[in-house]
């Protein structure tokens, strides 16, 4: 370890990887600190991610795919299934050693990686953050740097002892817990999801299916159901009714922060990516492929600013992730809100209308024109962000 | 009896580590900054804590505890 760094990365998930190789490669000198012992575990995720998402930033791998998906099933509270039928459209993933090819690809571009380092504080003087205070195998240190990436998920605190804002409303969390499940019997190319006030209310429950018939089988809830029923006790009433004796694997807790990208992702020595900076699509709640994306913008311009010794170069990021994904999130936002307070009736009704059509026109953008054919301001945004 | 205090008086948010996944949820709707997360160990940074509840309804799994009595010491 050096006394120093151009670039200290807070996080080792998918964004932060992305944003210390991008970084690494432009020449900078880059740590990326990750506070649990591995890389990639405990995973904190549905794993699933469109093939595009993931080409981009890493070639496809069997040892991190664990099933290849061609289909969505949406089902409706009365059990009418809406089927949208794709190519070879997505992966679910195996997070665990996908994490850790991740840091790889940043270790093998020059990345530092440090394990069990917890970052509890930031070092600023003359309101420039300038390196981080770490707890590393119960020892208090800190190290120097000219710009601190904040990859540190939901949980984030990075930006916000830089003065940024980003506490997200709870209204805008949406709790999970999911179990992956064996002996799940759903078809492996599919994946699932669930509408309903008795599922999911204000949000879906998932089953995504993994290799050999298991399945990660879960569901988030926004905040405000949450203070009347929690994520957990939904769960147990699904697995009671559908699978009441598959064994289970793993079980997990997380949050999605499914709201639209904080204000300012980037001050003065800082910057922050993926879930910290709410870069998930609030739609899907997916945020593997968008947190890579924007810890690419990040890296590639952290690094940028080192080179040229212009360290206020990275306040241009904030402009430059908004026009690659953030505006398109703010679109996504509009029609989240359009479509996950519909009651079970209009749920239903979608679906019985949308198996109405010819089966090769049921793509996921007339699923959507459908469900959203008496709110003409949105069908000028779905048409925006799918080919109908 | 003595009660832990919170910013506001008696602090009436209650986390049961044992039970925990630390998954940040609370962490991340928490207005105060006052949720203390690492790998395995959470807890309340009480003097910064305004019991306002956002993390007991947030908590997918019903770790955390509004206890109107207070929490002890």
């Amino acid at each position: 370890m050096k006394l120093d760094y151009d670039i200290i990365v807070v996080g080792a998930g998918p964004a932060g990887s992305i944003a210390s190789r991008f970084a690494a490669e432009k020449g900078a000198s880059v740590l990326m600190l990750e506070k649990d012992r591995d890389v990639g575990y405990p995973v904190r995720c549905g794993e699933a991610i469109s093939k595009a998402g993931v080409s981009e930033f890493i070639e496809p791998d069997e040892r991190w795919i664990s099933a290849h998906i061609n289909k969505f099933a949406l089902i409706s509270p009365d059990g009418t299934e809406a089927i949208v039928e794709f190519g070879d459209a997505g992966y679910v993933l195996e997070r665990r050693i996908f994490d850790y090819e991740l840091a790889k690809t940043a270790a093998k571009a020059g990345a530092e990686i440090l394990t069990r380092a917890y970052v509890n504080g930031l070092i600023i003087e003359n309101g420039k953050v300038c390196g981080v205070k770490f707890d590393y195998r119960g020892q208090q240190k800190e190290l120097r740097s000219k710009i601190v990436i904040g990859a540190d998920g939901v949980e984030s605190r990075v930006g916000r002892w830089a003065g940024l804002k980003t506490y997200i409303d709870f209204r805008d969390m949406e709790c999970c817990v999911q179990i992956t499940a064996s002996n799940i019997n759903v078809d492996d190319g599919t994946l699932y999801f669930y509408f309903g006030q008795n599922v999911a209310p204000g949000g879906y429950f998932w089953i995504f299916p993994k290799v050999n018939g298991a399945a990660n089988i879960g569901l988030g809830v926004s905040g405000m159901v949450g203070k009347k029923k929690s994520a957990l006790s939904f769960l147990n009433n699904f697995m009671e009714k559908n699978f009441p004796n598959a064994p289970v694997l793993t079980s997990i807790a997380g949050g999605v922060p499914s709201s639209i990208t904080l204000e300012k992702i980037s001050a003065p020595g800082i910057m922050l990516v993926g879930d910290a900076a709410r870069q998930v699509n609030p739609l899907s709640g997916g945020g593997i492929a968008s947190g890579m994306i924007g810890g690419s913008i990040a890296g590639r311009i952290a690094g940028e600013a080192v080179k040229m010794n212009k360290l206020e170069h990275i306040l241009t990021y904030d402009k430059e992730w908004h026009n690659r994904l953030g505006k398109r999130h703010e679109i996504f936002e509009r029609i989240k809100n359009g479509i996950y307070n519909f009651s079970d009736e209009k749920f239903n009704k979608i679906a019985h209308s949308f198996n109405s059509i010819p089966k090769e026109k049921r793509t996921l953008g007339k699923l959507f024109t459908t469900a959203l054919f008496n709110q003409p301001s949105l069908l000028v945004d779905i048409a925006k962000v799918f080919i109908i | 009896m003595e009660y832990r205090q919170a910013k506001t008086g008696k602090l009436m948010i209650d986390i049961l580590p044992d039970k925990c996944d630390f998954c940040g949820c609370c962490v991340g709707v928490c207005p105060e900054d006052a949720i203390e997360l690492k790998e395995a160990e959470i807890f309340i940074i009480d003097e910064r804590c305004t019991n306002c509840a956002k993390c007991v309804w947030s908590c997918p799994i019903e770790v955390i505890k509004f206890n109107k009595e207070g929490v002890l010491a």
